[in-house]
C-alpha cells in the first residue's frame, strides 16, 4: 500500500514538475509567428509537391511571407488562391494566367532509333547508355519519368510513344519538367492551342534524318504568320504566345507536321486551295488595276 | 572506467548490437522516414541528439528519484514521461534559440517522442548497470548506430525504386526484405570486440 502511494506521489510530482517546466518554457521560448502565415498556408495547394522549389508548403508560405517568393509561387493552387494570398500580403497578384506543361516533342515512333534499349525503364537511365536510344538527341525517350513524377495524373505516354500532357488536369507544378533529362517540358498558356512540338535545334538534313516530325528550321511558318508570332530561333520554331492568335496557319504550312495541333491532309489541301484562289484573285485585281488607267 | 571500456560500448552500440539491425528497436521511423537520403540523415541526427540527452536525464531520474524511493519497477512509465517532456522542451528551446537547427530537424523531433529506441536506450542503460558517462556514451553511439543504419537503408531504397523488381514486391515489401538482408549482414559484426 505504501509503495503505491509513494509511486503515485513521485510520478505525480514528476509529471507536475515537467508540466510546469514546459508551461514556463512555452512562455520563455515563445516564438512570435506572423498571423498571416497560417492564412497563407490555407491558400496553398497543400500537396507538398515541391513544385515551387521550397521544402513543402509551409516553407513556401514562409518564403511568400518574407517576400522572397512571389504570391503566385504555388502553381497548383491556381490564380484564385494567388489573388487571395496577394490580398493577405497587400500586394497585387499580377497577371497569373493559367499555365500548363507542354512536351516539346512529338517524336516517339516518328523518331528513328539507333539501338534497342532494354535497361531500366527510366529516361535518365536510358540517356546514360550511349546518349540514349534515339537518333535525335532532343527527342522524348518515352520511358515515362515525367509520368511517374506527375502527382495529378496529367501526364501520359501518348499513342505514338512520346509523353503528352492533359492540360485540364495539369496544375503546372513543373515536377515533370524537372524529371525530364532532355528538358523538353515547358510551361505554356492554357488558353493557347498552337505549340511547336519539337525541340530539335539541328537544321535541315540533320534534323530531317533523325525524325519524321522534326522542325528543320525552314521558316515557312515564320513567313506565313500574319501576326509575327512564330520565329525560328536557334534552329527551331518558337511561338510567341503574346502575339499568337491561334489561327493555326503555321500548322497547315509546316511541311514536317511539327506544330501541334497537327493539321490533317484535308485541312492542308483546303488551305492550299484557299491560298491558290487568293493568289489568283490578287493577280486578277492587279491585272485589272493595270488595265484601269488605260480605259480612262 | 577506462577508455577501452567506453570504446567497446561504442563499438557494441554502433555495429555489434546495432539498435535497428540486432535489437529491432526504432523500426517505425527506420521504415517510415527512409524514402529519401536527406530526410533520413535529418531523422538520424535528431535521434542521436535525443538519445544522448535522454540517456543522461533518465540516468539522473533513475539514480536520484526512482532508486531512492525504491520505485525501480516504475522505470518504463517514468522514462516515457521524462522523454516526452524532454523532447517537447528541446523542441521549444530549439525553435527559439536555434531556428536553423529546428527547421533542419523539422517534423522528426516530435516524432521521436514515441521512438522506442529512445526508451530502449534508457532501459538498457539501467539493465547494464552503466554509470553516468557510460550511459551518455551508450546513448550517443546507439544514436549513431541508428543514423548509420537509416542512412544506409535510405540509400539502398533510393536505388531500389529504379530496380526491376516483381510488381507485387514493389515499394514496401522489397524495403522489408532489404531491411532483413541488411540485418543479416550486420550479424557479421557479432563477436567483434575491443581488446584491452
Amino acid at each position: 500500500m505504501n509503495t503505491i502511494v509513494i509511486a503515485i506521489l513521485v510520478l505525480g510530482i514528476m509529471g507536475g514538475v515537467f508540466g510546469l517546466i514546459l508551461a514556463i518554457a512555452s512562455k520563455v521560448f515563445a516564438v512570435k509567428t506572423d498571423p498571416r502565415l497560417p492564412e497563407i498556408m490555407e491558400h496553398l495547394a497543400g500537396a507538398n509537391c515541391g513544385g515551387c522549389g521550397y521544402a513543402g508548403c509551409s516553407d513556401c508560405a514562409a518564403h511568400i511571407l518574407d517576400g522572397t517568393a512571389p504570391v503566385s509561387a504555388c502553381a497548383p493552387a491556381g490564380a484564385e488562391n494567388a489573388a487571395a494570398i496577394a490580398e493577405i500580403m497587400g500586394v497585387s497578384a499580377g497577371s497569373s494566367e493559367k499555365m500548363v506543361a507542354f512536351v516539346r516533342c512529338n517524336g516517339g515512333t516518328n523518331a528513328s532509333k539507333r539501338f534497342e534499349y532494354r535497361g531500366v525503364k527510366d529516361c535518365i537511365g536510358a540517356t546514360k547508355v550511349a546518349a540514349g536510344p534515339l537518333d535525335c538527341s532532343f527527342g522524348c525517350l518515352g520511358f515515362g519519368s515525367c509520368v511517374s513524377a506527375c502527382m495529378f495524373d496529367a501526364m501520359h505516354i501518348g499513342p505514338n510513344g512520346s509523353a503528352v500532357v492533359d492540360p485540364d488536369k495539369c496544375t503546372n507544378c513543373q515536377a515533370c519538367a524537372k524529371a525530364c533529362p532532355r528538358k523538353l517540358i515547358t510551361s505554356v498558356p492554357y488558353a493557347s492551342k498552337v505549340h511547336v512540338a519539337c525541340s530539335n535545334k539541328e537544321k535541315g538534313k540533320a534534323a530531317m534524318s533523325v525524325c519524321k516530325a522534326s522542325c528543320i528550321g525552314c521558316g515557312l511558318c515564320e513567313k506565313n504568320c500574319k501576326f509575327d508570332a512564330i520565329h525560328v530561333v536557334d534552329g527551331v520554331a518558337v511561338v510567341d504566345y503574346a502575339k499568337c492568335k491561334g489561327c493555326k496557319i503555321c500548322t497547315k504550312v509546316c511541311p514536317r507536321d511539327a506544330i501541334s495541333p497537327i493539321a490533317t491532309k484535308e485541312e492542308k489541301d483546303k488551305f492550299k486551295a484557299i491560298q491558290k484562289a487568293q493568289a489568283e484573285k490578287k493577280a486578277a485585281a492587279a491585272a485589272a488595276a493595270a488595265e484601269a488607267p488605260k480605259a480612262e | 572506467m577506462s577508455i577501452t571500456g567506453l570504446l567497446s560500448i561504442a563499438l557494441g552500440a554502433i555495429l555489434v548490437n546495432n539498435f535497428i539491425f540486432s535489437q529491432f528497436l526504432g523500426c517505425c521511423p527506420f521504415l517510415g522516414v527512409s524514402k529519401k537520403l536527406d530526410t533520413a540523415v535529418g531523422m538520424g541526427i535528431a535521434v542521436t541528439f535525443v538519445m544522448g540527452l535522454a540517456s543522461a536525464i533518465t540516468w539522473i531520474v533513475n539514480e536520484f528519484i526512482l532508486v531512492k524511493f525504491g520505485l525501480e519497477f516504475m522505470q518504463t512509465v517514468a522514462f516515457i514521461l521524462v522523454i516526452a517532456a524532454l523532447v517537447q522542451f528541446i523542441e521549444m528551446f530549439l525553435q527559439k534559440s536555434m531556428p536553423s537547427l529546428y527547421t533542419a530537424l523539422g517534423i522528426y523531433l516530435p516524432l521521436i517522442t514515441t521512438n522506442c529506441a529512445v526508451l530502449g536506450v534508457a532501459l538498457l542503460n539501467i539493465q547494464s548497470n552503466y554509470n553516468f558517462i557510460e550511459s551518455v556514451v551508450y546513448g550517443i553511439t546507439g544514436g549513431l548506430g541508428f543514423l548509420l543504419a537509416i542512412v544506409l537503408f535510405a540509400a539502398v531504397r533510393e536505388r531500389n525504386v529504379f530496380a526491376d523488381c516483381p510488381k507485387c514486391f514493389e515499394g514496401f515489401p522489397i524495403a522489408l526484405i532489404t531491411a532483413g538482408l541488411m540485418a543479416l549482414s550486420f550479424m557479421g559484426f557479432s563477436g567483434l570486440s575491443v581488446w584491452g
